[in-house]
């Protein structure tokens, strides 16, 4: 007994169990790192130079310039705003549509396949590459910005919408149906109810993020307070620059906050 | 229940005549802002290049194939810049998330009044600027490249991995805590066998998770010159090159679907 209490002690049993696999994955990560690592260029000399800009930068939000070019931030800043509403309404309109034709449980096989190959599709690029797209389209402004927060609103909330639905409680909805219910009956008082609660967070949930990409659609010439940023960047006026950031974040805070209480009092 | 009498019978009504009135105003006050924020939007578009965009949209879709495929050659290493800037952008992120989680989870946190809000406020802020604004702000500082790429990614992802991982925290089963402490354990000790083992499989969760966003994130980046395949991308498309263009999306497409792939299969085996 004694010579067993030298010998066995406790340890603390491992995340992966299996010991050929932690070890194949601990040395993989290592091989890994060198060659990530090795691979990398870094020019050391620039990154020491740019040490006095970003002193200069972070220097700037102490205080920052609201007022040299207070108009172009509201103008960005409103522009933005106009965009993640809009884009928020008819993003969430189309995709209810694509939501309701994805949902196994509702449609059709060819048409569930059919909506799931828009999300898919609308869910891959990021906002930011179909903004360029829409820009090379429909010329620079607000309009491009419009249609890639709205391609994006769509892949996200009709996802949501669908698998929403696919979990919905099977038994309410055919309680509707065997009092006789025509298909947009059915839909109004079986499935509407059931799903709305969460879809209306979602709503607020996905204008939050709008307004989040909205502000760098900019950057690729979507309108916005992105191109106000980027442009206040080009001319190194980082005082003018910190100011912007000061208002999206501040933006975003109120919107982040206001959301959260929205969505605790819906559901 | 509103109930209301007409003609003399008994109709079962959804809302009082009160509400429906407050949801009727609600619903036009909806519709005027959307309508008056569509007339400035409207007022800012320049309509005949809208109503001209399809015939430009088959004309570009015409010159974007067939992809031109012996570009590929030239790809292959942004590819791998773009993998590592996720990767390592990731692994930076989560180095300096988990303090911070752990300073800002209720029941963990060093001091309530003083280290807590410290530690809220860097997820808030950190969370509330876009990658692609780090990486702007980055390349101006330290100069375009992948090392830029990498700082934007990881200073982007803190906020989110520590918001989750702080929230993972919070909800642990303290009686296991609680059992750790019963048996005379330090404050580390603590952690490490009464905590860290209960949130270990949420934070390889949350860890791969944000990988399969940042890789999605960090395709974008090059546009403002932090590396990655968004710079041939941004290259090939201000020389109208499209035979790239299209190859490149293709090659992101193939990457996105990729991470996503392994992205499932790891939090499935861990969950």
């Amino acid at each position: 007994m004694n010579e067993g209490k030298a010998t066995r002690r406790w340890k603390r049993p491992p995340l992966i169990a299996n010991p050929t696999l932690r070890w194949t994955l601990w040395v993989g990560t290592a091989i890994y790192l060198a060659f990530a690592f090795g691979t990398m260029e870094v020019n050391w000399q620039r990154v020491a130079e740019g040490t006095e800009r970003g002193q200069r930068f972070l220097a700037s939000f102490f205080p920052p310039d609201f007022t040299s070019r207070w108009d172009s931030i509201l103008e960005g800043i409103l522009e933005s705003m106009w965009m993640t509403i809009t884009s928020t309404v008819v993003g969430i309109i189309l995709s209810i549509p694509v939501g309701l034709g994805a949902a196994r449980n509702l449609a059709w096989r060819p048409v569930y396949l059919f909506c799931r190959g828009i999300l898919a599709v609308s869910r891959t690029f990021p906002e930011i590459i179909l903004a360029i797209f829409f820009v090379k389209l429909f010329g620079f402004g607000p309009f491009a910005g419009f249609l890639a927060l709205s391609v994006g609103t769509i892949g996200f909330y009709g996802k949501l919408l669908a698998e929403d639905i696919e979990d919905m409680d099977p038994v309410q909805a055919e309680a509707i149906k065997s009092v006789g219910a025509r298909w947009l009956q059915w839909l109004n008082y079986a499935v509407q109810p059931q799903v709305m609660p969460r879809m209306i967070g979602l709503g607020i949930y996905r204008l939050d993020i709008n307004f989040r990409e909205s502000a760098v659609v900019g950057i690729v010439g979507g309108g916005g307070i992105g191109a106000t940023l980027l442009t206040a960047f080009d001319r190194y006026e980082f005082d003018s620059a910190a100011a912007i950031l000061l208002v999206i974040i501040g933006i975003v805070m109120v919107l982040e906050y206001t959301s959260g209480y929205i969505r605790k009092w819906v559901q | 229940m509103p109930v209301k009498e007409i003609a003399g019978q008994k109709v079962w009504q959804r809302r009082t005549t009160r509400m429906q009135f407050a949801v009727w105003f609600g619903w036009l006050l909806g519709v005027a802002i959307f309508v008056y924020c569509w007339r400035l939007i409207s007022d800012k578009t320049i309509w005949f290049f809208v109503t001209d965009a399809p015939n430009q949209a088959a004309d570009m879709a015409e010159r974007m194939v067939p992809p031109k495929w012996s570009y590929m050659n030239e790809l292959w290493i942004p590819v791998w810049d773009t993998i590592n800037i996720a990767t390592l952008g990731t692994l930076m992120a989560i180095i300096i998330a988990v303090p911070v989680a752990f300073c800002a989870a209720r029941n963990t946190t060093p001091s309530r009044h003083f280290v807590r809000p410290v530690a809220l406020f860097i997820i808030v802020s950190s969370r509330s600027i876009n990658s692609l604004i780090w990486a702007l702000m980055l390349v101006t500082m330290i100069g375009p490249g992948v090392l830029a790429g990498v700082i934007a990614i990881g200073l982007r992802s803190i906020g989110f991995c520590a918001k989750l991982l702080y929230e993972a925290i919070e909800e642990i089963d303290e009686t296991q805590v609680e059992a750790i402490v019963a048996t005379g354990a330090k404050r580390s000790q603590q952690l490490s066998f009464g905590i860290v083992p209960q949130i270990m499989p949420a934070f390889a969760g949350i860890t791969v998770f944000r990988w399969d966003i940042n890789i999605r994130e960090s395709t974008v980046l090059g546009l403002v010159g932090a590396g990655g395949i968004g710079l041939q991308l941004d290259s090939s498309i201000s020389t109208l090159a499209w035979t790239q263009v299209s190859l490149i999306l293709l090659v992101i497409l193939a990457t996105v679907i990729v991470s996503e792939w392994v992205s499932a299969k790891i939090r499935h085996a861990i969950i």
